[in-house]
């Protein structure tokens, strides 16, 4: 070979980042080139909604890496720019700047961006999103107390920055187009036990409501008008109704995408030098009879960067974990295991009004499908093991607190 | 900056300096050292940062909360002497601590 062997990552993200960092962990010793539309290294993204929103972490906390990480495991940085496009025959990448790169492996890592609304004024100064740390830095600067903050969408994304915004001394609305919140993600118990805590927290919600406009006042956003004509002032608007995968650079490329960029569980695409992890694919999911899904999350963005880097070295494909997430709303640690499709049965353990208790979703033959669980990390452990297990328990025991689920574990 | 040893499952050490105040697992991740997760970022939201504390270093390393109890306690491989790194925080008194970690945090 005329070149030494490169992979380019396109997308330094919390996977882009983890990709490289993984791939030295597992022995690759030719280049790596991260190539990031942001001027910064990899960064954490969870905490723009809670610790950094409220003044509370600082920029290292926030990065991935140390700076002088990249350096000594001689990952290249090439940010400020992107992949804008791909010559598969080639193997070769062109860069925002005009330049060219030759690749042996290319990682896609592009991530999503926010689903934009399209009502007259969505465009207005004032109006923001939520999917970086500049747009961090913007909402904060909105955030002062006695300013007023209406937020579109009730997802995890609203309701973690309803909760510090509050703790800014922020008023807050959030206006959900659904009849409750979470009302994607979630099941009906804990979208009800997360309304009362916001409203005793003081966040006022408006559910079944549609978007008509974004108000104006002097050239900026002043409010939201309702489609049944109510009208809610507001000092600044966040919009967070959900993220589209950017899968742009692969369409172009011929790569089959299908709401986000198809890849196996190698998170190889059809080119199997091109690999993509993260927000921006669809990929398999071995405990739900290999049904395919867009996951949004850390430990997705991680489990997938551990595929494709174990793929390119001629390691052992990673075991496949089960699917999970968490948030933090005020005092409120959330964790989720699992997906709730085709869920027939609900089970609450333990005691909403206490502040700790765990819903578990499970199918017709009583298999855990999915968990929720709120303060009772004991729980959330216990139940992803249930779900990787395919485990069939009776609801009489999953709701009895005075069983232990270690025993049902085992 | 205290010397911390990391001892991976296959029995391969990694001596490294961690400044004050980060956590165990921030040393390890800090410097590509393998066998630790920390897929949560330091949240002790996940487990994936399980780590085995030299019996001679328990006294001083303190002990965990209920919390962190809880989610340690679940790992398949959850021994008396079980930590999360990321809830162990680096401090002069940590100088020479040996942490092992096991097979696999998943």
């Amino acid at each position: 070979m005329s070149q030494p062997p490169r992979i380019i990552i396109a997308g330094a993200g919390h996977a882009g980042g983890s990709a490289a960092a993984f791939l030295r962990q597992y022995g690759w010793k030719g280049e790596i080139v991260l190539v990031g539309e942001e001027p910064l290294p990899p960064y954490q993204r969870p905490p723009l909604s809670k610790a950094w929103l409220k003044g509370e972490a600082k920029a290292e906390n926030l990065a991935l890496r140390p700076p002088h990480f990249y350096e000594k495991q001689a990952i290249t940085l090439r940010l400020g720019t992107r992949v804008t496009g791909i010559d598969r025959a080639a193997r070769q990448v062109r860069l925002g700047d005009g330049s060219t790169l030759d690749y042996t492996a290319l990682i896609l890592a592009t991530g999503a961006h926010a689903r934009p609304l399209t009502v007259p004024g969505h465009d207005l100064p004032g109006v923001l999103a939520l999917r970086n740390a500049a747009d961090a830095d913007a909402l904060q600067a909105a955030l002062r107390p006695g300013q007023r903050l209406a937020i579109i969408g009730g997802g995890y994304i609203g309701l973690e920055v309803a909760a510090s915004a509050r703790a800014l001394g922020a008023d807050v609305t959030v206006i959900e187009r659904e009849a409750r919140v979470l009302a994607r993600v979630a099941g009906p118990e804990l979208s009800g036990f997360l309304a009362a805590a916001h409203a005793a927290h003081g966040v006022r919600i408006v559910c079944d409501a549609g978007v008509a406009e974004i108000l104006a006042q002097d050239g900026r956003a002043a409010g939201v008008r309702l489609t049944d004509g109510a009208a809610i002032a507001a000092d600044a608007v966040l919009v967070g109704v959900g993220a589209l995968p950017n899968e742009a650079l692969a369409h172009a490329a011929g790569l089959p995408c299908h709401n986000g960029i198809l890849v196996d569980l190698e998170a190889r695409t059809e080119d199997a030098a091109i690999f993509a992890i993260g927000d921006c694919t669809r990929r398999p999911l071995p405990h739900y009879d290999h049904r395919r899904h867009r996951l949004e999350s850390v430990p997705n963005a991680i489990e997938q960067a551990k595929q494709a880097a174990a793929a390119i070295c001629g390691r052992p494909a990673p075991v496949p974990e089960i699917p999970w997430f968490w948030s933090d709303q005020y005092d409120l640690r959330l964790q989720m295991a699992g997906l709730a499709f085709d869920t027939a049965v609900s089970v609450v353990r333990g005691d909403p009004r206490a502040g700790s208790f765990c819903v578990f979703h499970l199918d017709v033959h009583d298999r855990v499908l999915a968990l929720e669980a709120v303060n009772a990390p004991a729980d959330f452990m216990a139940g992803r093991q249930l779900v990787a297990k395919g485990a069939r328990i009776a609801p009489g025991a999953l709701g009895d607190s005075g069983i232990d689920l270690k025993s049902l574990t085992g | 900056m205290p010397l911390i040893t990391y001892i991976e499952h296959n029995g391969r050490e990694h001596k490294v300096e961690v400044p004050l105040g980060h956590s165990v697992m921030q040393g390890a991740v800090d410097n590509a050292i393998p066998g630790i997760d920390a897929d949560c970022g330091g949240e002790c939201a996940c487990a994936t940062c399980h780590v085995f504390v030299d019996p001679a270093w328990l006294g001083r390393t303190g002990t965990p909360d209920a919390q962190e109890k809880s989610m340690v306690s679940f790992a398949s491989t959850a021994q008396a002497n079980s930590r999360l790194a990321c809830q162990i925080q680096v401090t002069a008194a940590l100088d020479g601590l040996v942490v092992r970690m096991p097979e696999a945090q998943h």
